[in-house]
């Protein structure tokens, strides 16, 4: 210690925050990451009644999400960092000279140091009615509970419309909510175009034309020129420039934002031209005790910037700055932009509209796929910009190139074409071209790793250099280019599953098939080299467990299986392991619910609903999985196969039986289809869904294979995914009887199985069979290659040999050896898996926290969580 | 044949050889202070025996990973997050440091399959056996 205690402590400074907005909270956050925070006092002054949210995604209040889930304040930040916020007390006045601001309750309160960080107000054009019932803005919680409550009113009344006045970013992210309310939708945007600002006159066109395909009507060229009120004063309509009046219940203003600057303006701050309190690279007003970061700032540049992005990076400049470390500052952003609006792709990068002198313009354009792409390309060759509507994948190909400013060494056409720009992109990059942003990887470093340190593989690559370690994205591109240099080194790059196969999984399968090859000794003895390893092992037992439909624990296969095949159970972070029993078509009884609660109730495990209409059961130990499925299969349930690459659920809705608008039967035929291809093992999981109507509860088309009534049959659907990558399904056939749609499943199903590649799931098979969908088509229904007959027999040895995994291996002596915690003391809990309790159930015991081993099982039944009972 | 490990004092039986099936592995509690060890037999009739901690998940797991080889060396996939191990030297063949920061390096167990005059000992009363019967 340094101080005399006979010195008075220093005062600390106090630092007032005017606004907790999403700016305000990063200011926070990264203030109290500076050295010395802890000398001042924080003081936050909120407008609003809650704590900084998240309003980029405020829409998603309309998708079922809370406000709650959209706060940006973690529980116990404020405390933790001695920060007091008071919520809904706006500062009202800025008196410089004496360094105090006023609120609205009254207070007085003295700064050192001010940060405004007011953000923006919605444009409301000054047309007459603006401030009618059913007039709305579309900026906080509380507009859009206000515009539901006006929406869900004219929804109920019968039908109703809502407007937009405003069709650029904002706009069409307001549509898409009031669409989702049920609202006949209508959009009126002053400018010719769409996203005037992001997009060119071809791209607003194309957005136009997905956007009305939607059912939302465009209006362009149209101002607002007046709101039409009925008796009650209510929205009653919308007058246009043009002398139409479309009859409207509520209208929503979303024409663009101007900074919320008053409070500089009224204190003699000075302000840009178009709004904005003017600030220098490190956010200072005119004022050095005064600040001012956001939307209500005017940057250094001259701008005003209206995305979130660009005032993070200011708020990080204003809290290195008042910790008086002023970095580098802020002197402008990119602006470039890339979103999904009313599930349209858009994206537009650099200068898109081509302002530069002598910039010209390369053009893609597939009306038919609803693609658009445009690149600028400057007078010295270089990609200055561009626009993509429909299609966005190449946008971090072409902005790192548009960033590094230098002349292309590609055709531009090439980079625009559909097949040219997959294949051109990541050679087309040059080498300071930024390929893994999270840890700032070039493509430069990329291309050194594989040629001057000998890396080998992605996977070698990754470890020298962290690319594609962050958040995973960029390893598709990662993948690319790595292959790339190193076939340009002259090292072999093959199709082969691994080091110990030369040929792709769908080779393999080929060889087992004509040779009848039924281990994978044998196989690998005779076709490949070495041991194996942990992808052509459980690859193998696939397609062995596909063609020869043995029980996958017998024998050799045993050894093959990944880990959770191995214990029919599914592996979770602790090392303790998930159950999840069949359930087909998500139906299921009293008695079945009953004695799943019980059987979980009796092992003390944790349960939890899936997203396949099924019950996982976790916590289980090794030793304890026989137990609990003996238990299981006697109360008449059998392997879910969660475990396994085969099917999993075949999910419905109600359908025709109980529900209002039901046209044929989803709960019986996705019974059917799950018995017929339950325990089928494929190259990757399988899972699908049957809909009883064309409103689609199932979500059928986000599945491998989904199946949708019609009142005429059913239509199926082909290669959906969900998770990271979705794809909505392809329309294979329409209109199909029971026994064609069942013949067709069976085909396609067998198709995918023998010529996937290893973890490819149908929809990127499905994207690279040869011919696509066509070909598809012509396979399982005209029998094109003249394989139908073999593809049905093995389909049909499939259902005729299917026995449930678990009640076989319960059944055998052998195969339960393997259930052991400890080959030496058998029974014994792992003693590393610990639980705590959490919410009436258990969840893992996290490193630092003293938890519980989950005892064995006793024969009794006792109520109530197990560990409850053990909790110290 | 009995199999033993060496704790690094003594030779300990752990199981019958017949209890292992080539390809895969078992968790073993090694006593006195209950390490866990997982134990492995490969095609050949090799034996292996590591820790059966991954030091990537912290969660003793190893034991039901997959047997392999990497450019001819017998190497152990972890089931968690599916990084590969030198069953040789026990070194890590994908990241050199775990997520603690600690070097990815498997204790590797000095075992062997002992004839059977010597199985004797295994039969000795196993303190695990009886640990469990005062549990129950």
């Amino acid at each position: 210690m340094t101080s005399h205690p006979a010195e008075p402590p220093e005062p600390p400074l106090d630092l007032v925050l005017v606004g907790h907005g999403m700016v305000g909270q990063r200011f926070l956050e990264a203030w109290t990451e500076q050295p010395g925070a802890r000398r001042r006092r924080v003081t936050v002054l909120a407008e609003e009644p809650r704590p900084a949210y998240d309003r980029v995604h405020l829409s998603s209040l309309f998708d079922g999400r809370t406000p709650e889930d959209l706060t940006l304040c973690p529980p116990g930040f404020l405390a933790e960092h001695g920060i007091e916020l008071r919520l809904g007390d706006p500062v009202t006045a800025v008196d410089r000279a004496a360094r105090t601001v006023t609120t609205r309750s009254g207070a007085r309160l003295r700064y050192d140091d001010l940060v405004l960080a007011t953000g923006s107000a919605p444009f409301v054009p000054p047309v007459p009615g603006r401030d009618a019932a059913g007039c709305h803005v579309y900026r906080t919680v509380e507009d859009l509970d206000a515009i539901r409550a006006d929406a869900t009113r004219a929804v109920v009344a019968g039908g109703g419309t809502g407007i937009v006045v405003g069709g650029g970013l904002l706009g069409l992210e307001a549509a898409g909510a009031l669409r989702a309310t049920g609202l006949t939708t209508h959009v009126v945007e002053f400018a010719p175009r769409l996203m005037a600002v992001q997009v060119d006159e071809g791209g607003g066109r194309l957005l136009r034309r997905r956007i009305e395909e939607l059912g939302v009507t465009v209006h362009t060229a149209a101002a607002a020129s007046g709101v039409a009120t009925g008796p009650d004063g209510a929205v009653r309509g919308l007058l246009l420039s043009d002398g139409r009046e479309l009859a409207a219940d509520l209208v929503v203003f979303s024409a663009g934002v101007r900074p919320r600057d008053r409070l500089a303006r009224d204190c003699g701050l000075a302000v840009g031209p178009r709004g904005g309190i003017v600030v220098d690279e490190h956010c200072r007003t005119e004022d050095p005790a005064v600040l001012a970061i956001g939307e209500c700032a005017q940057a250094a540049d001259g701008r005003v910037y209206g995305l979130v992005a660009p005032g993070y990076q200011m708020a990080e400049t204003a809290a290195r700055a008042l910790a008086g470390r002023p970095g580098p500052g802020f002197t402008g952003a990119d602006t470039s932009t890339r979103l999904k609006l009313l599930g349209v792709d858009v994206a537009s990068f650099g200068d898109p509209h081509g302002t530069a002198e002598g910039a010209l313009d390369v053009l893609y354009s597939d009306g038919r796929l609803g693609v658009y792409r445009k690149l600028v390309i400057g007078a010295d060759g270089a990609l200055r910009g561009g626009v993509l509507v429909g299609d966005t994948d190449a946008y971090g190909t072409l902005r790192a190139l548009a960033t590094a400013g230098r002349p292309l060494t590609v055709p531009p056409e090439q980079l625009v074409l559909p097949a040219g720009s997959a294949a051109a992109g990541p050679i087309a990059l040059p080498d300071d071209a930024v390929l893994c942003s999270c840890h700032n990887v070039t493509q430069g470093a990329v291309r050194a790793a594989v040629h001057e340190q000998g890396c080998e593989s992605v996977a070698a690559v990754r470890k020298c250099t962290r690319a594609g370690t962050g958040c995973g994205s960029c390893l598709k591109q990662l993948t690319t280019v790595v292959t790339e240099e190193l076939a340009a080194t002259g090292a072999e790059v093959g199709t082969g599953l691994c080091e110990h196969f030369p040929q792709s999984r769908a080779e393999l399968y080929e060889i087992v098939l004509v040779t009848g090859i039924t281990t994978f000794s044998a196989l690998v003895d005779r076709h490949g080299t070495g041991e194996g390893c942990d992808i052509c092992k459980p690859t193998v037992a696939s397609i062995l467990a596909s063609l020869s439909n043995g029980h996958i624990l017998d024998g050799e296969q045993a050894a093959l299986q990944d880990s959770n095949d191995h214990f029919l159970a599914n592996l979770q972070r602790n090392g303790s392991y998930s159950v999840v029993p069949r359930v087909p078509g998500g139906e299921i009884t009293p008695d079945g619910l009953i004695a799943i609660g019980e059987v979980a109730r009796d092992f003390g495990l944790y349960t939890k609903i899936t997203g396949g209409q099924r019950i996982d059961l976790f916590g289980a130990g090794v030793d304890q999985l026989p137990a609990i499925w003996a238990r299981l299969v006697e109360a008449g349930f059998e392997s879910g196969h969660a475990y396994g690459k085969a099917l999993r659920t075949v999910k419905s809705c109600v359908g025709e039986t109980w529900c209002r608008y039901g046209v044929q039967d989803s709960v019986g035929l996705a019974i059917e289809l799950e018995l017929r291809y339950r325990g089928l093992r494929s190259p990757h999981k399988l899972k699908s869904a049957v809909s009883g109507c064309a409103r689609e509860c199932a979500e059928a088309r986000s599945k491998d294979f989904g199946i949708i009534a019609t009142s005429a049959g059913w239509n199926l659907y082909v290669g959906g995914n969900g998770g990271t990558t979705p794809r909505h399904a392809d329309l294979l056939a329409a209109d199909l009887d029971r026994e064609t749609l069942i013949r067709t499943v069976d085909r396609y199903l067998m198709f995918y199985i023998r010529t996937a590649d290893r973890l490819e799931r149908t929809s990127v098979w499905l994207e690279r069979l040869d011919g696509g969908l066509d070909h598809l088509r012509a396979v399982v229904l005209d029998d094109a290659l003249g394989i139908a007959a073999e593809l049905d027999a093995l389909m049909a040895r499939h259902i005729d040999s299917y026995q449930d995994e678990w009640a076989a291996t319960l059944a055998d002596p052998d195969r339960l050896r393997r259930f052991a915690s400890f080959v030496n003391a058998p029974g014994t809990p792992d003693p590393a898996v610990t639980f705590v309790p959490e919410r009436g159930q258990i969840r893992p015991a996290r490193p630092d926290e003293d938890g519980h081993v989950l005892p064995a099982p006793a024969p009794v039944l006792v109520a109530g969580p197990r560990l409850e009972v053990l909790a110290k | 044949m009995t199999v033993e490990i060496h704790d690094g004092t003594r030779w300990q039986p752990v199981c019958s050889l017949d209890d292992l099936q080539p390809g895969r592995g078992v968790a073993v509690l090694l006593p006195p202070a209950d390490t866990q060890v997982a134990l492995f037999l490969d095609r050949s009739g090799a034996l292996y025996a590591v820790d059966n901690r991954d030091p990537f998940s912290g969660a003793h797991v190893l034991s039901r990973g997959l047997l392999g080889s990497r450019s001819g060396r017998p190497t152990l996939a972890s089931p968690m997050y599916k990084q590969t191990f030198d069953l040789i030297d026990g070194r890590c063949l994908d990241e050199d440091t775990a997520p603690d920061g600690t070097p990815a390096v498997l204790r590797r167990w000095p075992v062997r399959a002992a004839a059977a005059d010597c199985a004797a000992a295994a039969d000795s009363p196993n303190p695990r056996n009886s640990r469990k019967e005062e549990r129950a």
